[in-house]
């Protein structure tokens, strides 16, 4: 735990002054740190063992709903947009969570993947209400009813990210150490034994499912915002990969872990794309292998020193 | 133990800094070089437009340097990859723009993109020149003070394609369409069948098929084609689609059976070799042909298919012709607002003041930019023909529009004027025509 | 017209059912979902079509292209596949299957820029053997024999060929029953790594077969594994994984679903697969064809 306070803490501060000496970077790490969301979601689930590839579903959901909502004037604000569409997302997660608890392993990760690939070809097919493959503009709403210029608005909203993200990273830490955090680990080494002790995993999945398509639809909410633009891409299967890539790339053990390996993504992406614009798909790939190989508690574990507990299953 | 957390601490904190370390800003006055970025795609399907730019771009770019590069500042460009997807194009265009100073951008060759990159451009406040994307929504429903477009639109494309149809076969009676499920698709479509209402409202639309993006199979559609036996088959598909319906077309004998109309493809003429009959009409989203009736033997264009050619092993396509009009055009644009300073770096500003009106001459014609920052270009179009001397399908009975004649006056929508298309415009007198000569 | 779209559809599920066989039989043996299938069939059409266009050049006659089909098939297979299996699967077998996956995630997206860095993005293609073969008139309407009457007529050989080497042949056998008591039959003396690096590189070679049969009807550019992968995977989880007759049944049907979306309701072609791959694992998670529950852990 104190470990985990350290490192947290230590990334936090980085990040908080980092944009002030560096103004162009806000975007960047604005966009690193809804990444950063979407992994903790999915590290919440591979907690239990489970491994979604379509959580991109959630993250293009709210984003689209953010968009609509704004090309509407249904909400010009940003501090209604956010919370609105991760809520939308959040119901989305529970409606599919219902039917969805009811798999395991490969089946589930497989469903994930097919309901996103259906909103997907959904997205690109339904042209004239989505925009197609192009994707849809986002207006910049206000922020607190303040309209602001670019750079003012890029900051305040990463701010409001960073706050978000350490608010939904303490959560996720104290329910993880909660009775259904424990319980979690249970599905993943023995799920009977969980159901002989009357709880019911079903249950205990849902909450976890539900969390974390919430925290998905956090980052699509706010990446939307700061990029103005959606795009069906947003759904694609690769996209969600990609999440989970960043979950393992930063290493589940603890929190900040995720935000640690979004990080990492977009840094080892920008170099990639100044000096290997057209390999930079190998180089992560790269990446991932040595990660996976020779330090497999991600970085997390590199930063704090620990190794991944070999045998969980 | 307590050192192993600092250690963590420490790590996680020099990751951070030393790979987003900013660089030193850029000087006020005349710059050591004029960085300009170029999105474009190096990775996807698209990258049969996008890498064929590049090459362009680097040729060209190193030509200008020679001549000692723009008011005497030499140009480096920086590339950024549109494969990536918008979001990732919008952070990594920004990066370009903040961290690596460009004062100048070139963006993009999706429509997409350029509708994304555009708002982006007004709050960067940086030169945004739109080298290659053709949406005619994006100045007819949008003001954009720092953006430009030094080629023609959608509108003329389609236009031209469709007075080039009905004056080459007046009397077709129906008309199916084949286009990639994506804006350009959806939106070449609109406008040409608006156009078409106008012009001949008894044509019959006997299918309207909208593949996905990248498909890689038309077999279906095809089938339906050849049992539907429309007079005309409209595609304005590209690269690696246009590449597989053709052939796929040609094996079964659908490209002998109907009228196919391709305005896109001047960019796959060479690599369909000896697939594409004789008969097929086709066009290159401008007036570019590196056999251009009128240019083919000027010293500029014989200088630049050569070049081209020695260094990619294949003859120019429309891409490169577009890029060579939006460094044209830039160059043009900062001696004209140098002029107007006295010889001071000019502002951005200036740059794109200077933009409005400028009229500069392309490797095949002249372009106009303007008032609403749109590029007046002339549209060329052509129906195949196999000659001896090129393993692959030449252009003859070229028809040659003026970019005023078919592109959308200054403040009307294009759908709108499409709607009001009369039968004049066919045999408009300022249309020049030419047959294919060695 | 329904006649027509079944012909289409035909031709089209023989080519998914050839990926989707090949990443049906990987996981059931080695209990690995092969996010890399896609790029083996991608290398598969590249080293085919750049092979058939080579020997054009060359002057060798048109038929020489159809042996040589099967030989690029099985090399990259061999090859591209045998060192992935050998180099990186091998150390994490036994690992969490989320490690597994990402493993195969990080070939795959090393592979997609190694074949554009060796092909190239300009769109590749090779159509002299489906024109060398000709066309056959059904209807007044033309179709490629390639198309109507090869492409079906291999995936039947394959079909039949993998039943018969499963069933009849001794390693075949072996192959079976490691799949399903790995220490039973590791125990009666069946070399297990063996075992697995031959099954994985079968499963590679079909599609690598995949992609040298597509490459002579279709252009060939960066992106193209991305998107059969998906596809041969909702086959594949249709079917229920690991089943050879059931991706074959379910391949037709998503080919021939796709065809007749095309006529009917050509909003919807793409769609098709997913929703068919989504309504069966809802209704039957273990696939079609599946009667096992789920795999021992």
């Amino acid at each position: 735990m104190a470990r985990q306070l350290v490192l947290g803490l230590a990334l936090l501060i980085t990040l908080a002054v980092f944009p002030l000496f560096s103004p162009w970077s806000t975007v960047i790490l604005t966009v690193a740190l809804c990444e950063g969301l979407a992994a903790l979601g999915i590290m919440v689930l591979l907690r239990a063992g489970q491994v979604s590839f379509g959580h991109g579903l959630f993250f293009s959901f709210s984003a689209y709903a953010v968009a609509f909502m704004a090309a509407a004037r249904l909400g010009h604000e940003a501090l209604i947009l956010i919370p609105v569409a991760t809520a939308a997302s959040g119901l989305l997660a529970a409606l599919v969570g219902l039917f969805i608890v009811r798999y395991r392993a490969i089946f589930f990760g497989m469903l994930n993947l097919a309901i996103s690939m259906v909103f997907f070809s959904l997205l690109e097919k339904l042209f004239p209400i989505t925009g197609g493959a192009d994707g849809k503009r986002v207006p910049r709403p206000t922020l607190a009813g303040m309209e602001f210029g670019r750079e003012q608005f890029e900051l305040w909203i990463f701010y409001i990210t960073l706050g978000l993200c350490l608010a939904a990273a303490l959560f996720v830490a104290r329910y993880l150490t909660s009775p259904g955090g424990k319980a979690l680990e249970a599905i993943k080494s023995n799920e009977t034994r969980l159901e002989y002790l009357g709880v019911s995993p079903r249950k205990v999945l849902f909450g976890a499912y539900l969390l974390s398509g919430l925290l998905a639809g956090l980052g699509g909410a706010v990446i939307a915002l700061v990029s103005g633009h959606v795009t069906p891409e947003l759904a694609y299967w690769v996209r969600s990969g990609e999440f989970v890539f960043i979950a393992i790339l930063g290493g589940i053990g603890g929190v900040a872990g995720p935000f640690l390996g979004a990080l990492m993504f977009q840094i080892i992406r920008g170099y990639a794309a100044v000096y290997a614009p057209e390999t930079w798909h190998a180089v992560l790939g790269v990446m991932l292998l040595v990660i996976i190989f020779f330090a497999p508690a991600g970085l997390y574990g590199i930063a704090t020193g620990s190794r991944r507990k070999e045998g969980g299953r | 133990m307590v050192r192993m957390k600092l250690a963590g601490a420490v790590l996680a904190g020099t990751v951070l800094a030393g790979a987003l370390a900013p660089l030193p800003a850029l000087a006020q006055d005349k710059p050591k070089e004029l960085v300009v970025g170029i999105a474009t795609f190096l990775s996807g399907p698209a990258s049969v437009f996008g890498v064929p730019g590049r090459n362009a771009a680097d040729l060209l770019i190193e030509e200008l340097n020679a001549k000692g590069g723009i008011l005497g500042v030499p140009v480096k460009p920086v590339y950024v990859d549109e494969g990536a997807g918008t979001n990732q194009l919008l952070s990594e265009y920004r990066r370009v723009v903040q961290e690596q100073g460009a004062q100048v951008m070139l963006g993009a060759i999706s429509s997409g993109s350029c509708n994304a990159l555009a708002p982006v451009a007004e709050d960067l406040k940086v030169v945004n020149v739109m080298w290659d994307c053709g949406t005619q929504t994006i100045f007819e429903d949008g003001k954009w003070k720092y953006s430009v477009r030094t080629q023609g639109h959608a509108g003329a494309e389609m236009m031209a394609t469709l007075l080039y149809l009905m004056k080459v076969k007046p009397d077709f009676k129906s008309i199916a369409v084949v286009n990639q499920d994506y804006a350009w698709g959806r939106e070449s479509w609109a406008l040409f069948q608006a156009g078409l209402k106008a012009l001949k409202p008894d044509v019959k639309v006997v299918a309207e098929l909208f593949p996905k993006f990248g498909a890689p199979d038309f077999s279906t559609e095809i089938t339906r084609l050849s049992a539907l036996r429309p007079d005309v088959v409209l595609s304005t598909s590209w690269g690696g689609d246009l590449d597989t319906f053709v052939q796929q077309a040609a094996a079964r004998g659908l490209l002998k059976q109907s009228t196919f109309v391709l305005p896109l493809a001047e960019s796959s003429l060479e690599r369909l070799g000896n697939v594409l009959p004789e008969g097929v009409i086709v066009g290159a989203r401008g007036d570019h042909y590196w056999l251009h009736p009128k240019t083919k033997n000027t010293p500029e264009m014989q200088a630049f298919v050569k070049k081209y050619k020695d260094k990619t092993g294949v003859y120019p396509i429309y891409p490169t012709f577009h890029m060579q009009q939006a460094l044209t055009g830039l160059a043009k644009a900062y001696e004209k607002a140098g002029a107007s300073t006295g010889g001071k770096w000019p502002s951005k500003e200036q740059v794109i003041a200077a933009f409005e009106g400028l009229e500069f001459k392309s490797l095949t014609g002249t372009i106009t930019i303007r008032a609403d920052h749109q590029g007046l270009e002339d549209q060329m179009l052509g129906t195949t023909k196999r000659v001896p001397e090129y393993p692959f399908a030449v252009y003859d009975k070229m028809a040659l529009y003026p970019g005023k004649l078919v592109t959308t006056p200054v403040g009307e929508k294009s759908l709108d004027w499409f709607a009001k298309a009369t039968q004049s415009l066919v045999n408009d007198k300022s249309i020049e025509t030419f047959d294919y000569a060695k | 017209m329904l006649l027509l779209a079944a012909l289409d559809g035909l031709a089209y599920g023989s080519l998914i059912f050839l990926v989707a066989v090949g990443l049906s039989l990987i996981f059931g043996v080695l209990g690995i979902i092969n996010v890399a299938h896609g790029s083996f069939y991608a290398i598969g059409a590249y080293v085919a079509a750049a092979g058939v266009l080579a020997m054009g050049a060359m002057g060798l006659p048109a038929w020489l292209a159809f042996p040589f089909l099967l030989v690029a098939a099985a090399l990259v297979g061999t090859v591209v596949g045998g060192v992935v299996e050998i180099v990186l699967l091998r150390r994490v077998y036994g690992k969490e299957e989320v490690l597994q996956l990402i493993v195969t995630f990080a070939v795959f997206m090393i592979l997609e820029d190694a074949q554009k860095v060796v092909f190239g993005v300009q769109p590749y293609f090779a159509n002299a053997p489906m024109n060398w073969l000709g066309t056959v008139d059904v209807f007044g309407i033309y179709y490629t024999k390639y198309q109507l009457i090869l492409m079906p007529l291999v995936a039947l050989a394959v079909l039949v060929g993998l039943r018969f080497f499963l069933r009849r042949t001794s390693f075949g056998r072996a192959i079976v029953a490691v799949t399903q008591d790995r220490e039973a039959a590791t125990a009666m003396g069946i070399d297990a790594a063996k075992v697995y690096l031959i099954t994985f590189i079968i499963g590679a070679s079909l599609a690598a077969l995949g992609g040298a049969l597509a490459s002579a009807t279709t252009s060939l550019t960066p992106g193209i594994g991305a998107g059969t992968l998906v596809l041969s995977f909702a086959v594949a989880a249709t079917a229920g994984l690991g089943r050879i007759e059931g991706a074959a049944v379910a391949a037709l049907l998503i080919g021939l679903g796709r065809s007749v979306a095309v006529y009917f309701a050509p909003e919807f072609d793409v769609l098709i697969p997913y929703l068919i791959m989504m309504l069966v694992l809802l209704v039957r998670p273990q696939g079609l064809f599946s009667t096992v529950q789920t795999r021992k852990v």
